[in-house]
């Protein structure tokens, strides 16, 4: 609760500080301090201190899972905005906006972590969506920057649209929007209705997460979008609705007569192989990087996919590990004046800290041990083992992990390996400090993931 | 606690390298520090040879049931023995080398070698596969970054190759995990009673791992390129040592942990490696560049070790334990030959070379021992380990065809004393040409390798006996294992 409340009030203080204080730089200090607070509050929520007692008539369930993940979600998005915070302010003139708006989408983040109720889901999954499409038009002379914007809203509505269709088949079906009621409710002719309603919930959810077929939009949004956003689109909001869909599959899937098993392994296997194989054909790294992101929403698939304890403990470390890495990698990327591979030519010379933490970055992507992602990756496929079901996805997720080695390391040997003088805009001492930081906290937690993971059930 | 050491010693010096700019201080302490990891070494086999200093187990990840279990039993003792052992005389064999970012190349060399050594300890299946990724990925940067020509190429696909045998050596462990009741330990491992199709599966995921990484026909193909092109030292450290973790892994996490597998196909990989070696050799044969041949050679004495592993008996795993050490010391003096004479000399290819043993008679002298030694000589240590799995594959229980696989193994020692005299013949003797007319005697410091080297070949090749008593332990458990069906 303290999370939705305080990070509302907070939008609302940053839109006005944008009035009040005309120096940019104290309005990223506002923000800063505030998502700090944030932070601090969610914290203590976890820790049983509840600032706000609202009665929510069981539309909200705040559990250990979802709390531990508003922490990840917000800590991701605070290390965020210190790497990339002077970078918002050069995308255009309205920079309290922007921050206000980021503070908006995490209020919908906390929704849909702890939602109960599938209105509460579309509420939250609106809260999200709707300030991320302003986000990415938000540099508004660029024409890439609108179509994308645009693009993102009609793909946006459309799937929300049948995700407003399936929630009312479903409630036709069972008479009811709460997660822990459904299950109960037997209505033996209505099971076409339900399972109606489920798929459409699934296609809008895949439509959100980026999941193939549905993944279309996702490059050219992310590679419109001007790059200190789509690193938060890629990272927070992506991991926020991984999260929610797994509290759909934790739920009411179980109790459709259903097998949707097969439905997501295929899912998860186009997801992979379309994700990996185009990953491999761009010749931009930030346009790599969306498809690598496709890619490695396959693998946070199989959270959905096995759905066990090692799953659950997987999503958290997934999404922890993923956003960290990508939030570091495009950290990197924003201060290159060249996004082609080309460009990071040299960077290891020119740049030595950018390419050491950039290189920590895209192993823990690649899944290589000794960083978060390892580990990450190991759950993913330990979970879908012991599930037992469809062995032979997990043989496929592998060979693709191993395309996906390809194009990361394809930057790793620009940087270190290929003659060249990359340029890069000019360099904080700060900043260097807390890529270094960064990485030092994915090797940390890639030795000790028991860090993380003992918050889930302390 | 020798275990720790081993460990911390190379990793902090290869971490502290990195920020030590000055040359000669680089190359001096990255020395000191493997000297000290061969002193801990030795005094773990000789002082401290009880268990308590020799086990380190403490916990890990307690929500995996994984733990820091590291235990140096006789075969680790002999791999980390030729671990470190090795790297001293790479380092100083390669002394005069010079290199851009020298403190980086020894920071990553050193950083290997905690990888490596972990590797042969590691009692934990989910330690064994961190160490296995850790080895790999210092030595794909030291190739990349200091190799030949075609480096990154030729890197890329060594490191893309060895990544998918790890990854599916991964899923077999998992798999071992779920069935060990939820446990990585080693012990629980070869305790498991699994059926015939179980084996199966798992059989194949780690087998191909450890085949990638020997290397066996037909994944071998990697292993020429990357030798070809990486710079000496790192080739050392490639075929001297990383090559032994396939072999290890064969012999420590594949054989006892599904052995009816193992052995009921076990014809199958034989011959395998019977095919391998017949092969490596004949490649072997045409080869003009020195690094190339060494490197063919290389695959056809692996093959003979594989070949008895799959077609085994006491004899047979006994040789190749020492065998194992035995190819580490030879390789890894023609190695020190092969680069002192593209220092001097600039070149590899045989053809532009010749006479050299009128201008370098020292070098020469030792390398007809090592070469002996590589041919399996009678008083070289690599007679002892190929007569003894010659003996043992003839004398196999668990294969019908061990004449034929012994025939078969026999012409590749003769091909190996073919190409390997044929080298030497072209490179020292006959006359000399315009390079090597002012050819000059190998500088102190590769001698003083060479010979120690030569001694380590003629000590084991007389007096066998310890290497042979500190592995008898693991060999009989290996043989025990497969006598089980």
């Amino acid at each position: 609760m303290n999370a939705i409340i305080l990070s509302a009030i907070l939008g609302v203080v940053l839109m006005f500080s944008g009035i009040f204080f005309p120096n940019k730089a104290t309005v990223r200090n506002i923000a800063n301090i505030g998502m700090l607070l944030l932070l601090v509050a969610n914290l203590a929520e976890q820790n049983g201190h509840v600032f706000f007692h609202i009665n929510t008539n069981d539309l909200l369930s705040f559990s250990k899972f979802g709390l531990l993940f508003n922490s990840i979600a917000i800590g991701s998005t605070l290390f965020y905005m210190l790497l990339s915070g002077r970078d918002i302010e050069k995308v255009g003139i309205n920079v309290a906006e922007y921050f206000a708006l980021i503070f908006f989408v995490l209020c919908g983040v906390a929704i849909v972590s702890c939602y109960n109720s599938l209105l509460m889901l579309f509420i939250g999954i609106e809260i999200i969506s709707i300030p991320l499409y302003i986000l990415t038009g938000s540099d508004k002379r660029n024409l890439k920057s609108n179509e994308a914007s645009l693009k993102y809203f009609l793909m946006g509505t459309f799937s929300t649209g049948i995700m407003l269709m399936g929630i009312t088949l479903i409630y036709g079906a069972k008479g009811s929007f709460r997660l822990d009621e459904i299950g109960y409710v037997i209505n033996a002719g209505r099971e076409v209705w339900f399972a109606t309603g489920l798929l459409l919930l699934l296609i809008s959810m895949a439509f959100k997460v980026s999941a193939a077929p549905f993944h279309f939009w996702t490059p050219d949004v992310y590679d419109g979008a001007p790059t200190v956003f789509t690193s938060f689109m890629a990272t927070i909001v992506k991991a926020a609705a991984f999260i929610g869909f797994l509290r759909l599959f934790e739920t009411i899937f179980p109790t459709s007569t259903y097998d949707w098993k097969l439905i997501l392994a295929v899912i998860i296997a186009a997801t992979l192989f379309i994700g990996n194989v185009s990953a491999v054909f761009q010749q931009s790294v930030k346009r790599m990087l969306a498809y690598s992101s496709i890619a490695q929403a396959g693998f946070m698939l199989f959270a959905l996919f096995s759905r066990n304890d090692m799953s659950r403990e997987g999503i958290i470390l997934y999404t922890l590990g993923y956003s960290l890495a990508t939030i570091g990698i495009f950290a990197v990327l924003i201060k290159l004046k060249d996004y082609t591979f080309d460009g990071f030519n040299g960077l290891a010379r020119t740049q030595p800290v950018l390419a050491a933490t950039a290189t920590v970055f895209l192993l823990s992507l690649a899944g290589i041990p000794l960083t978060i992602g390892f580990f990450a990756k190991y759950f993913m496929l330990a979970s879908a083992v012991k599930s037992g079901a469809h062995l032979w996805l997990v043989f496929f997720a592998v060979l693709c992990a191993v395309v996906s080695v390809y194009y990361y390391f394809r930057v790793i040997q620009s940087m270190y390996f290929k003659e060249g003088f990359a340029e890069t805009e000019e360099v904080q001492p700060v900043f260097r400090w807390l890529l270094v930081l960064l990485a030092g906290a994915i090797v940390v937690l890639g030795i000790f993931p028991n860090l993380i993971l003992q918050y889930m059930y302390f | 606690m020798v275990p720790v050491l081993l460990i911390l010693i190379p990793l902090i010096t290869g971490a502290a390298l990195f920020l030590i700019r000055q040359e000669t201080t680089a190359k001096a302490l990255a020395l000191f520090a493997s000297l000290l990891s061969l002193a801990v070494m030795l005094a773990g086999m000789s002082i401290w040879k009880d268990a308590a200093h020799l086990t380190f187990n403490e916990p890990w990840l307690n929500a995996l049931h994984s733990r820091f279990h590291f235990e140096l039993d006789g075969m680790s003792q002999l791999l980390c023995l030729l671990t470190t052992f090795s790297f001293p005389l790479i380092i100083y064999g390669t002394w005069n080398n010079s290199y851009e970012d020298t403190n980086r190349f020894f920071g990553l060399l050193l950083l290997s070698q905690a990888g490596l050594l972990g590797v042969f300890m590691a009692m934990d299946a989910l330690l064994f596969y961190f160490f296995w990724e850790l080895a790999l990925i210092p030595l794909y940067f030291l190739c990349s970054r200091w190799g030949g020509e075609k480096r990154i190429a030729v890197t890329f696909k060594f490191f893309i190759y060895t990544f998918l045998g790890s990854l599916l050596m991964l899923i077999g462990l998992i798999m071992l995990y779920y069935k060990a009741g939820n446990s990585f330990e080693w012990a629980d491992f070869i305790n498991l009673k699994l059926s015939f199709r179980e084996q199966v599966p798992i059989f194949f995921l780690l087998f191909i791992a450890f085949a990638i990484k020997m290397p066996l026909f037909p994944f071998h193909t990697w292993q020429p390129d990357t030798y070809e092109q990486s710079p000496n030292a790192v080739t050392m450290v490639l075929s001297a040592i990383m090559a032994k973790m396939g072999i290890f892994g064969l012999l420590r996490w594949l054989v006892p942990v599904v052995p009816i597998v193992s052995f009921q196909w076990g014809d199958n990989f034989a011959t395998l490696a019977v095919i391998s070696m017949l092969y490596a050799s004949f490649v072997a044969l045409q080869q003009d560049d020195l690094k190339r041949l060494v490197a063919y050679s290389s695959i056809a004495h692996i093959g003979l070790m594989i070949l008895a592993v799959f077609a085994p008996s006491t004899a047979g795993v006994q040789g190749v334990m020492i065998q194992m050490f035995n190819h580490g010391v030879n390789i890894l003096g023609m190695w020190l030959v092969v680069n002192a004479i593209e220092q001097k000399l600039g070149t590899r290819k045989i053809s532009e070379l010749g006479g050299l043993a009128q201008k370098a008679p020292v070098l020469t002298v030792l390398l007809v021992i090592v070469a002996l030694a590589n041919i399996a000589m009678p008083l070289t240590n690599a007679f002892i380990g190929e007569f003894m799995m010659f003996n043992g594959v003839l004398g196999s229980t668990a294969t019908k065809f061990g004449v034929a696989y012994a025939a078969a193994g026999g012409l590749t020692i003769i091909l190996s004393a073919v190409y390997t005299l044929r080298m030497i013949q072209r490179v020292f003797y006959g006359n000399t040409n315009s390079r090597t007319e002012h050819a000059k005697e190998i500088s102190t410091n590769v001698q003083v390798v060479l010979a120690i080297i030569v001694v380590a070949i003629v000590l084991v090749g007389i007096y066998p006996k310890p290497l042979l008593s500190l592995t008898s332990d693991v060999t009989n458990q290996v043989i025990s294992r497969i006598n089980l069906k």
